[in-house]
């Protein structure tokens, strides 16, 4: 176990922190999954905390000047920087810790939030960058799979067979025909000490992540599931319903990587390795209990991005879904599981 | 009000330190020296040639323990600028340096870091731009930049680079603009010149510690980069440049303390030989001490000629550069860049236009000199001379001319 993580007790319904860095009458649309895990997070890291956002929805409805929903110092710079922008603030705050200009017990958090476009795509190499020289921050991507703020473009985020308006559900070709970049991979490739999964139909698991995030040392990564009424054509009353599907279809596992070593928060379905073939893991499942698997129909049916799908498509999906989940339980297998 | 950010420096004081000494050191090493003189609290920077030499003598400065900063080794020059935009933004004081295409890879940025009013400084070791790929020196990286809000130095020498360095901590800081240094890659950065550093105790007066009123800091939450809203944009960007050309004064005000601490003195035009002259070369950079010989031979035959030095190019010394000029008939304008189905080059273009309001209207011709590396002798700069002489009393018949091209 991670020495900061010693003292660490999870929140819980009766202990959820009162603060609240992120003031209402911002301009983001009904049912929005993005603003509700940045929300929670702000909650979690206190007032003690510098953002940078990238340009996205976030920084759009969040800022009309002369508005602001920031209570802490926040900036926005462009698309892709947000993670030098970042290095570049906790480099500060670092020399000016040794320097006496700022007081050395002073605990600043710096975080990131940023869109799945400026993390998957355009702001990978500055991701890469920061993760790779160590710097004390946590990067928390607020992935709604597409180009929203822009009108609903492709990214390498999409989702398999999603219509977006620059993967449309044509007559020859339907919806976007890539398959979602593994950013959970690349980023737990930098060797960093902590990566995470969380969804805001999570919300006590995705604040305890943030809060391991901001006790850990060095560069920290939570990929957060946020579901877009206005994007993916669902009623936005349905937000946090479509976002617990996600998990409970295995399409957005709930997992944590600390050190390397995975954890599986939500264990889905029936593992289909022989139980002595998945050796520790075998053990680690009996003790869990494991949810039952849903098919990813019923998540996809909720959604007009996917409305066009045919029932090959579908299937194909279940398939990749599952391929996929089972890679994650033999990186588990493999890596080691974390005690937690 | 706005509080005084740079206490003033009085006459007594100064005098009271010693100021003088001078060692021979790799241009580049002594911009570096200089910086660290300034006690910079975050580099971040991305090698490129002829820049290099300059951040990694700051990182040996750092590494060595000699330095106490936090040396960024960014993984591009787009992340350079946008970490020298964080850390000016939590209130460190930043340097970067940066040539060619690593300007160019960072250009979005450049914008964003004066419109948010942050006083980052910048070295830029001027090369041309691809393609075809060239690592030589003129002007072209820099004319990009033009219009994005930096306070614009070239200098002529290392030691000009050097005392630059000083002036541009204390005008970025004052101002609440970035400042960019520029120096004639190869034929400045890597040659060795005797230098003069200021004592560090002087230093210590003329750069004080930074403090600003605005940063990123959890006692005192600001929103830095909003969105400009159609109704607020427009007034947003007359602010800053209200607030740009008004950096102006801040700029001379820092020469003139520049002038009571040293006795050297700074201005944003230079002139050599203008009293009586006819004819005048407009330039900037190094290619300076090369154009000065050509003027001294040029009088020795009886010719009066003389030279103008752009020493700032933005904010665009309008007045001092109409002054300068004395009565010359005839200004032949040596750009190091082109500016491609433009009138002129950039600083031709410029010229034409600060004077088409004034009185004075001598004959311009625009010359394209010195692309990549390309030699501009004594020989040329007589050449050139003869030319704009020619241009008294002639029709302009072309708008500029791309000198030296072989046949």
């Amino acid at each position: 176990m991670r020495p900061e993580l010693q003292n660490f007790k999870g929140f819980n319904l009766k202990n959820l922190p009162e603060f609240d860095g992120f003031a209402p009458g911002h301009r983001a649309c009904q049912g929005c999954g993005t603003v509700l895990p940045l929300k929670l997070a702000l909650k979690v890291l206190g007032p003690n905390t510098i953002a940078v956002s990238a340009t996205g929805c976030m920084e759009i409805i969040s800022s009309p000047f002369p508005y602001t929903s920031w209570r802490i110092p926040w900036i926005h710079v462009a698309f892709e920087n947000s993670a030098s922008v970042a290095s570049g603030i906790e480099s500060a705050i670092k020399v000016l810790k040794k320097k006496g200009k700022i007081s050395k017990k002073e605990k600043i958090n710096i975080v990131v939030f940023a869109g799945d476009g400026a993390t998957f795509d355009i702001g990978l190499q500055f991701l890469s960058g920061a993760l790779e020289r160590g710097h004390d921050f946590i990067y928390i991507c607020l992935d709604n799979e597409a180009y929203m703020n822009t009108g609903v473009q492709r990214s390498g985020a999409t989702p398999f067979g999603a219509h977006t308006t620059t993967s449309p559900s044509g007559k020859v070709i339907k919806g976007n025909v890539t398959w979602k970049k593994n950013i959970m991979g690349i980023v737990v490739a930098h060797n960093i000490p902590y990566a995470a999964t969380a969804n805001p139909a999570y919300p006590i698991d995705l604040m305890n992540k943030v809060k391991k995030a901001s006790l850990i040392k060095g560069p920290t990564f939570i990929h957060v599931f946020s579901p877009c009424p206005t994007g993916w054509g669902c009623k936005s009353e349905d937000s946090i319903l479509i976002a617990k599907l996600a998990v409970e279809t295995r399409i957005f596992p709930l997992y944590e990587v600390i050190d390397g070593k995975y954890i599986i928060n939500k264990l889905v379905g029936h593992i289909s390795a022989k139980k002595d073939l998945l050796g520790k893991y075998g053990e680690y499942v009996l003790k869990k209990k494991v949810s039952p698997k849903k098919p990813v129909e019923e998540y996809l049916k909720l959604q007009r991005r996917f409305r066009h799908l045919t029932p090959e498509q579908i299937e194909f999906i279940q398939k990749k879904v599952d391929e996929e989940y089972e890679k994650l339980v033999k990186l588990s297998q493999i890596f080691g599981i974390e005690e937690e | 009000m706005k509080k005084k950010l740079i206490r003033e420096v009085s006459l007594e004081e100064a005098k009271a330190l010693k100021i003088r000494k001078k060692v021979a050191k790799e241009v580049s090493v002594a911009i570096a020296d200089a910086v660290a003189q300034c006690k910079v609290d975050v580099i971040s920077a991305y090698p490129i040639t002829p820049q290099t030499h300059i951040v990694e003598y700051l990182s040996e400065l750092v590494n060595n323990g000699e330095l106490e900063s936090e040396y960024i080794p960014v993984e591009s020059e787009h992340a350079a600028m946008s970490a020298c935009i964080g850390a000016s933004a939590a209130g460190a004081r930043t340097f970067t340096a940066t040539s060619s295409q690593g300007l160019l890879f960072m250009y979005e940025v450049l914008f964003i870091a004066s419109a948010l009013r942050l006083p980052i400084v910048m070295v830029i070791a001027n090369r041309s731009i691809s393609a075809p790929i060239s690592i030589w020196n003129d002007h072209s990286d820099v004319m990009t930049m033009r219009d994005s809000g930096w306070i614009q130095f070239f200098a002529e020498n290392g030691q000009e680079a050097v005392d630059l360095i000083y002036h541009s901590y204390r005008i970025a800081e004052k101002s609440l603009f970035p400042v960019a240094i520029n120096i004639d890659g190869f034929i400045l950065t890597h040659v060795i010149e005797p230098v003069e550093f200021l004592d560090q105790e002087l230093v210590d007066k003329y750069v004080p510690h930074l403090k600003m009123n605005y940063k990123l800091d959890p006692k005192k939450p600001v929103t830095m980069g909003a969105i400009g809203v159609p109704e607020i944009y427009t007034e947003a960007k007359k602010a800053q440049d209200e607030a740009f050309n008004s950096s102006y004064k801040i700029i001379i005000n820092a020469w003139k303390e520049f002038e009571k601490l040293t006795g050297k003195r700074y201005q944003p035009v230079e002139i050599y030989k203008m009293e009586d002259a006819e004819v005048a070369l407009v330039i900037m950079g190094s290619l300076t001490e090369t154009a000065m010989n050509a003027v001294d031979l040029l009088r020795d035959e009886g010719k009066k000629v003389g030279l103008l030095r752009l020493r700032l190019w933005r904010p665009f010394p309008l007045r001092d550069f109409i002054k300068a000029i004395g009565k010359v008939k005839a200004i032949g304008v040596v750009d190091r860049a082109v500016s491609h189905g433009a009138t002129g080059g950039p600083v031709g273009i410029e010229v034409r236009s600060a004077l088409y309001q004034s009185n004075k209207r001598p004959k311009i011709v625009n010359f394209i000199a010195g692309l990549s590396g390309r030699d501009v002798t004594v020989e040329d700069f007589i050449e050139l001379f003869e030319r704009t002489y020619h241009a008294i009393k002639t029709k302009p018949t072309f708008s500029y001319k791309i000198y030296g091209v072989k046949e």
